[in-house]
């Protein structure tokens, strides 16, 4: 078996599987049951001023009969107060020593909080902090969360502030909601974090009753803005985690992925473009503690059976393969091939390529069964016949290529080559 | 041995008869079903309905909640959508031909998905269409069934007035006389008559019986156009010594009586003998069983493979533990002393060449078998109102009245579709024909 075991920034862990700061990890009775269950470490629910919560905190979004696809929040920081939480942080702490123990945190804007939040915290042994830069709701209103992370040079001093006093490991929680996540990741770690944490939920109205024509979630006849999470984020998260591998700064530091991990297969996504590790949140709180088994489990059997023996041996692998559109191949080219063996007649390529995209499938009437084969001087690979097709390995994309050498955009253009006349 | 009634108690009834396919309860059991649809494009559950159901379509109004449309478009297809869902067998219509199955995977329950759709309309009584001004032309139909219903339906939507003449006392024609209770109940049969006709614009005058009280040239010089849907009826004799002895009845009549009298006033024998093996004799057979006989045999003189009702329904006989004989021919029927059944002797049968319907017909091996029984229930099948059809001057073959394209008979101004002109088939297929022969109406009276 392979070695899935973690060290990030000298933390080590059992394994990469972290629980983000949220609900879950809010209290040591959470936090111990998530240990028992295999978790390799938890960030700690952020710690800061005192706040009192609201109910309902949530919603979802489903689809096509999956519940929460995507999910919604207003919770803010820890409710309880300071001295309970560190208490039970040094309870846990002594419970499961080789686990991760990270703490979220959040002062007020002063440096004075922050080192005084510091102090605190570290003397419970915990190893590593996080900073969050990144509530979307409630804490924003106050100068903090959001706040601090849409805006570098605020982001550059708070962590200044923070590296003149911490003693651990201090990682940066990056907010999704800016244009790009670069600049305060740039700021964060020109201001000297130790890592860089992403991404914290996205700014939503997760939807609108019909009935009551108030949208989720609903507080007494009212709805706020809330932060968005969950396997629909997931596409956002990585780019966003990829500009940040990108970047020769930021780069340099550790990542820790985070946004709508769910299984393994997304963990090793994550990891694939940069991430050292992931934190996860939206699954267990849809399935409980125990989809770790199985992210453990998955993980150790894709690495042994890509023969990767750590970690490291894949992490950032995926990284170089994303390139800028303009230095794509244009003679790469592929068509659609549909398998008439596997094929079940279902007619959604068809439709969908002759409605929208090329018309590049035939259809020859049958009762009840339509015969679809593919017009391949029409097709210009598009995908999405195969995307919609129902049927694993029924509808494939054939290489063509259109010619022998590499050839991009810039060279097209400096070449004079022919565009599409129809 | 006796043929007797009230062999059950009312509890063993009600479970005998209960709903032999359980709706879904609630919204999240169906939408659980809609969800797994693919929503195909020209689908082939659609082009396996007689009635051309968009099927995609009503399946994903439910998933999208909107159920009221998802009726409608059922509805719009087929307006005893409803009794269909009930009584279709839809594993050789939409159901297989759902794609699903060549996935080796279970084919989406469509049926039950258009009764979760339908049954609430009729409950809620959602008005769903709106028949267009009254145009000042009439038409009379003959025939409440289903070919008549959605005949009438078609026509009253578009601003005919509608008069049907049933010869019962209720409508539905065989949806209400002639299925299985457990499929259908009578009260749901009412409950979708009504709902046809609270469109408005369709009155039916019952007990009016074409030969009786009504005929065809009457009715042509009080209305604009006039449609056939009676139907077929008379069971089709054996023409075998021994056929009309006290305890042979035909499948029709003894179905009709669970119709319409209630389970324990129907007498049933202790050995019942089911000849045939379509769904009427499977619904016969089924329900001489549930009704308390003691052993219900069927028997058929070709195998299997021939056998026109489907695998599904055979199943249904077989788990009600009726026996099933095959390449039995009845050969004469013995009876006792009071002129009562005793025996059915049946000759053994061998398959041979493919006949004109190019099954292997039967051919008799001279051998012979005897069945001690107190009851032979008869459905080998219904043979059309030749008399009646004959007194019409209607062109028709041995009964089967001719039409060509929407309805049209050989009659200007007449029109019929449905089992009295193919024979006896499918509900669905009714109402499709009564679709067509509406259309026929409308194109021959210029409307739209």
């Amino acid at each position: 078996m392979a070695d899935i075991s973690s060290d990030f920034l000298g933390i080590k862990s059992p394994n990469p599987f972290w629980l983000a700061s949220a609900p879950p990890t809010d209290k040591k009775i959470n936090v111990l049951r998530a240990f028992e269950a295999g978790w390799g470490g938890v960030v700690w629910k952020t710690l800061g001023s005192q706040v009192k919560n609201v109910s309902s905190r949530y919603s979802a979004v489903d689809y096509h009969g999956s519940r929460i696809m995507g999910f919604n929040n207003i919770e803010l920081i820890s409710d309880r107060p300071l001295d309970i939480n560190l208490k039970e942080i040094r309870e846990v702490l002594k419970e499961f020593p080789d686990r991760a123990m990270i703490i979220s945190l959040m002062a007020d804007n002063t440096k004075e909080s922050w080192h005084e939040l510091i102090k605190k915290v570290e003397d419970t042994g915990a190893h590593g902090l996080e900073l969050n830069f990144g509530c979307p709701h409630g804490m924003t209103e106050r100068g903090m969360g959001a706040a601090v992370g849409q805006d570098p040079e605020i982001a550059r001093m708070v962590v200044e502030w923070v590296m003149e006093i911490a003693t651990i490991p201090v990682i940066t929680k990056l907010t999704p909601n800016v244009h790009s996540v670069v600049p305060t990741g740039l700021a964060s770690v020109q201001a000297g974090t130790n890592a860089l944490s992403l991404i914290n939920t996205i700014q939503s109205v997760t939807g609108v009753d019909l009935d009551t024509f108030v949208p989720n979630p609903n507080v007494a006849g009212k709805s706020t803005f809330g932060g968005y999470c969950g396997p629909a984020v997931k596409p956002i998260a990585l780019k966003m985690l990829t500009t940040i591998a990108q970047n020769e700064t930021t780069r340099k530091v550790p990542i820790s992925g985070i946004g709508g991990v769910s299984t393994w297969r997304d963990a090793v996504e994550f990891m694939l473009l940069g991430a050292s590790n992931v934190q996860v949140c939206t699954a267990a709180m849809k399935h409980g503690f125990r989809i770790v088994e199985d992210m453990i489990e998955g993980l150790n059997y894709w690495m042994d059976e890509k023969g990767f023996k750590k970690l490291d041996d894949f992490i950032g692998k995926s990284v170089p393969t994303m390139t800028h559109w303009e230095d794509l191949d244009i003679n790469y080219h592929i068509v659609a091939n549909i398998n008439q063996d596997k094929c079940v007649h279902c007619g959604l390529c068809y439709i969908a390529c002759e409605d929208t995209s090329h018309q590049s499938i035939n259809l020859d009437y049958g009762k009840p069964y339509n015969k679809y084969t593919i017009k391949e001087e029409e097709c210009v690979g598009c995908n999405l016949c195969q995307l919609v097709c129902p049927v694993d390995d029924c509808i494939t994309m054939v290489e063509q290529r259109k010619g022998p050498e590499y050839l991009n955009w810039k060279d097209y253009q400096r070449l004079g080559l022919p565009l599409n006349d129809h | 041995m006796s043929i007797t009634n009230f062999r059950l108690t009312a509890d063993e009834y009600e479970a005998n008869f209960a709903d032999i396919h359980p709706p879904f309860e609630n919204l999240t059991a169906a939408l659980v079903e809609a969800n797994r649809c693919i929503y195909c494009y020209d689908a082939p559950c659609m082009k396996s309905c007689p009635t051309s159901i968009d099927v995609p379509k009503f399946i994903k109004q439910i998933a999208n909640e909107n159920v009221k449309g998802s009726a409608h478009t059922i509805f719009s297809s087929n307006i005893m959508g409803g009794g269909c869902s009930k009584v279709c067998p839809v594993e050789k219509l939409c159901e297989g031909a759902c794609v699903y199955n060549l996935m080796e995977e279970e084919p989406i329950q469509i049926a039950r998905l258009q009764r979760y759709s339908t049954e609430q309309a009729i409950e809620k009584k959602w008005p769903l269409f709106t028949r267009k001004p009254s145009n000042g032309k009439r038409v009379a139909v003959i025939g409440a069934g289903p070919a008549g219903l959605s005949c009438a339906h078609v026509l009253s939507r578009e601003g005919i007035d509608v008069t049907v003449y049933e010869k019962e006392a209720k409508g539905g024609g065989l949806m209400t006389y002639g299925i299985a209770a457990y499929k259908v109940t009578p009260e749901f049969c009412e409950d979708e008559v009504n709902y046809i006709l609270s469109l408005g614009g369709i009155e039916i005058k019952y007990n009016q019986e074409l030969g009786a009280n009504v005929s065809v040239a009457d009715l042509q010089s009080q209305y604009d156009a006039v449609y056939l849907g009676i139907g077929v009826g008379l069971a089709r004799q054996l023409s075998i010594p021994g056929e009309h002895l006290d305890g042979v009845v035909d499948a029709i009549s003894f179905i009709y009586d669970i119709r319409s009298k209630g389970y324990d006033q129907v007498k049933v024998g202790e050995k019942v003998a089911v000849i045939g093996m379509g769904m009427t004799a499977i619904d016969a057979a089924t329900q001489a069983k549930r009704l308390g006989a003691k052993e219900v045999t069927m028997l058929y003189r070709r195998t299997q493979a021939e056998m026109p009702c489907t695998e599904v329904e055979l199943n249904i006989a077989k788990l009600d533990g009726c026996q099933i004989v095959w390449l039995a021919a009845p050969k004469h029927v013995i009876g006792d002393e009071h002129g009562k059944v005793k025996q059915i002797v049946c000759s053994t049968m061998l398959l041979g060449e493919p006949d004109a319907s190019g099954r292997r017909s039967p051919v008799d091996t001279g051998e012979t078998m005897t069945l001690d029984v107190d009851m032979i229930i008869k459905a080998a099948g219904q043979m059309p109102f030749e008399n009646l059809i004959a007194e019409t001057n209607l062109a028709n073959k041995y009964g089967k009245i001719t039409i060509a394209e929407n309805g049209v008979t050989s009659i200007d101004g007449i029109f019929a579709g449905g089992d009295c002109v193919n024979g006896g088939k499918e509900v669905v297929d009714a109402v499709q024909a009564g679709k067509d022969g509406a259309q026929g109406i409308l194109n021959y009276l210029m409307i739209n």
